[in-house]
């Protein structure tokens, strides 16, 4: 690797290499006016100067193609190096198999680059071959288990290849380590969004029992409590039977912000379903609405003062289309008297 | 002694918290980047040349110093950095690129010199990088990204051309990136994360569909960012970042949520990320700054709003008064 703190290393100039004595380099142009001056070190200019000059000739050798190894080494957030480099893979025929085991080199070393990931799904779909895919981008993980770019290079060969079958598993292992992991949770809601669905109830029951599972473990997780509300709120909160009871009874031990925020939407759930249901009983809409009220203002002067204004918000909007039965309250009459308060 | 009267004032230097703006040094600090210190670190951004320039300039305008920048150099550099296909890059020798094309045309905004590219040939450009499930790739080699879907519509409602591309199609991509947090990903199933999200909302700004979103459901993920520090995280269980202070709140504003952050403890933040020796704004406080971060800090303070800053526009990150001049008013909920 270039050592940057010395300025000098090993790297024989490219100046000294016979094989390019027939190349004119091309220095830095920085247009007519150079906006700044820059001052480059040696090496980096010798190779760029090089690779400039390649560019210009649009010359595809092997010379080149070793260069571009070089230039993507001292700097590889260069798009322009990788676009040129794939030109000459194909040009050239290079061997793709040593090209992935390039790419891991690079990947390795420097995990959050885009242009690398992105040359790594070009090579596997050149090879059409995704069979070391799931495991390498398992390494990759080992090392940071959030990793934006890892994540969604697995969701592209998982979805692109059909390889959902031990994802699930791997999500759950992930989770283990570290149930925090909010990358991991998306990746649950993805497998199974795109496998059996959410919409048989058992598999919903399942991922109740799951999540809840998980919160006693750590019941400050915004991700849990994430999932299980975004599963849930399409069907309704207070379509699951006994859900309430769990909820209230981990709330004796394993309370959080989050788990009061579940509850209130619990709540609203429930009270929305009561305005439909000719029959409800006023008294129990008023405990409802009473307790869910009581929830935004625990939030808001204790534990979680730090968003006073949006409990505040839920409870002022949950007041005006609950209290005094007016039905005819549409949800943006809430908003709106809501947000006449400064924004 | 020495030894120890040393290490206190290195103590005492750290603990002391910067509760004040340094307009002056922050602009001291951009109009000397890149033309004696630091030159390892800025020759490494050459490949992003064309956005650093777009940072520099919006940040001096937005604190009123913009004539401390070379005006005419920079247009010339864009005309060189215009390529036959039409789309621009980074910098000279480099191949063109949609993040590249919107950063030349914000800083031709700012100047009012969009005259100096062929235009006709840039929105031919951003319309060939539309594919048929109307996503945006960033360039010919077809990287897909919601940011590239924000970077297409934005250059092209700074021309006045967005009814050149399949708007319907683009829309309908983008939404099929939303998740079940509210939050949006860069591709369909992609983890929900702060700047996708401001990719995103304010494509459907500029779009006219922000009724769309589910505005409660995202503004509460989004104020979720919020740590007891004050500043704010970019997913779920990460560090606070200067940067999210822009993505995270410029989104806020652009759903008409911004009062569900603690304004007060986010203004402390930022300012404790400002560099009191070199001028600038680092990611956190204490690290080292860089052009970037010192325009989302100040961003986002102008957001928060700070009258020592001019006012910014949330969705396209530049000083209201240029996108006046322009004609251009993203919509905003309220």
């Amino acid at each position: 690797m270039f050592d940057k703190v010395a300025g000098v290393s090993c790297f024989e100039s490219v100046l000294d290499r016979k094989e390019w004595a027939d190349l004119e380099p091309v220095r830095q142009d920085d247009g007519p006016n150079p906006v700044v001056k820059i001052a480059y070190s040696e090496k980096f200019s010798d190779v760029y100067d090089y690779f400039r000059a390649l560019l210009k000739n649009d010359e595809k050798s092997e010379r080149a193609f070793a260069l571009t190894a070089d230039a993507i080494e001292l700097n590889a957030a260069n798009y322009t190096v990788w676009h040129y480099r794939r030109v000459l893979l194909q040009a050239l025929s290079k061997d793709l198999r040593e090209e992935m085991r390039y790419i891991t080199a690079i990947i390795e070393e420097q995990p959050k680059n885009y242009q690398v990931w992105h040359h790594r799904r070009m090579v596997v779909e050149w090879l059409n071959d995704p069979s070391e895919e799931l495991e390498f981008i398992a390494d990759i993980l080992s090392q940071d288990a959030k990793n934006y770019h890892a994540w969604q290079h697995r969701q592209w060969v998982i979805q692109e290849y059909k390889l959902w079958d031990d994802e699930l598993e791997f999500v759950e292992n992930l989770l283990e380590e570290d149930v925090r992991n909010n990358s991991a949770w998306n990746q649950r809601h993805f497998v199974i969004s795109h496998t059996t669905g959410f919409s048989d109830a058992a598999i919903v029951e399942r991922e109740i029992q799951y999540c809840l599972n998980q919160i006693k473990k750590a019941p400050h997780n915004e991700s849990a409590w994430n999932y299980l509300k975004g599963m849930l709120q399409d069907r309704g909160m207070s379509s699951q039977p006994g859900l309430l009871e769990r909820v209230l009874e981990l709330k004796e031990t394993h309370c959080s912000p989050y788990l009061l925020a579940f509850l209130f939407d619990c709540y609203e759930d429930a009270l929305e379903n009561s305005v439909q249901r000719e029959n409800a009983e006023e008294d129990e809409r008023k405990e409802t609405l009473k307790k869910a009220l009581e929830i935004c203002e625990l939030l808001a002067q204790e534990k979680d003062t730090i968003r006073k204004e949006y409990w505040q918000f839920l409870g002022r909007s949950l007041k005006n289309r609950f209290v005094t039965g007016g039905s005819s309250d549409e949800p943006d009459v809430a908003e709106s008297s809501g947000k006449q308060e400064s924004n | 002694v020495k030894l120890l009267i040393f290490s206190l004032r290195t103590f005492t230097k750290k603990s002391t918290k910067i509760d004040s703006l340094l307009l002056d040094k922050h602009g001291d600090y951009i109009a000397a980047y890149g033309s004696k210190k630091d030159d390892y670190e800025y020759t490494l951004s050459e490949y992003l040349r064309m956005s650093g320039i777009y940072w520099g300039l919006t940040v001096m305008d937005l604190m009123s110093q913009l004539p401390r920048m070379n005006r005419q150099e920079i247009i010339d550099f864009i005309k060189a950095c215009q390529h036959d296909c039409g789309g621009i890059s980074a910098s000279i020798g480099h191949d063109p690129h949609l993040l590249y094309t919107l950063s030349a045309v914000q800083i031709l905004c700012l100047y009012d010199s969009v005259d100096a590219l062929d235009v006709d040939r840039v929105v031919e450009y951003v319309k060939g990088l539309q594919q048929e499930d109307g996503s945006f790739a960033g360039d010919k080699w077809g990287e897909i990204d919601t940011r590239f879907s924000f970077c297409a519509v934005a250059t092209l409602a700074l021309l006045g051309k967005m009814d050149t591309i399949n708007v319907d199609k683009a829309v309908e991509f983008v939404l099929s990136c939303m998740n079940f947090d509210g939050g949006f990903g860069c591709r369909p199933g992609s983890e929900s994360h702060a700047g996708q999200i401001y990719c995103c909302t304010g494509f459907l700004s500029l779009t006219g569909q922000l009724h769309q979103l589910n505005a409660d459901l995202l503004g509460w993920w989004l104020c979720e960012r919020q740590l007891p520090s004050g500043g704010l995280n970019g997913r779920p269980e990460k560090l606070p970042d200067v940067c999210y202070s822009w993505w995270v709140l410029a989104s806020l504003k652009i759903i008409g949520r911004i009062h569900w952050i603690d304004k007060a403890k986010l203004r402390m933040f930022i300012l404790a990320c400002q560099d009191e020796e070199t001028g600038g704004f680092a990611d956190r406080p204490g690290d080292m700054v860089d052009p970037f971060h010192t325009l989302f800090g100040v961003a986002g303070l102008s957001l928060l709003g700070d009258e020592q800053i001019k006012a910014v526009n949330p969705v396209l990150c530049m000083p209201e008064d240029v996108l006046q001049r322009i004609g251009l008013q993203p919509d905003l909920l309220s």
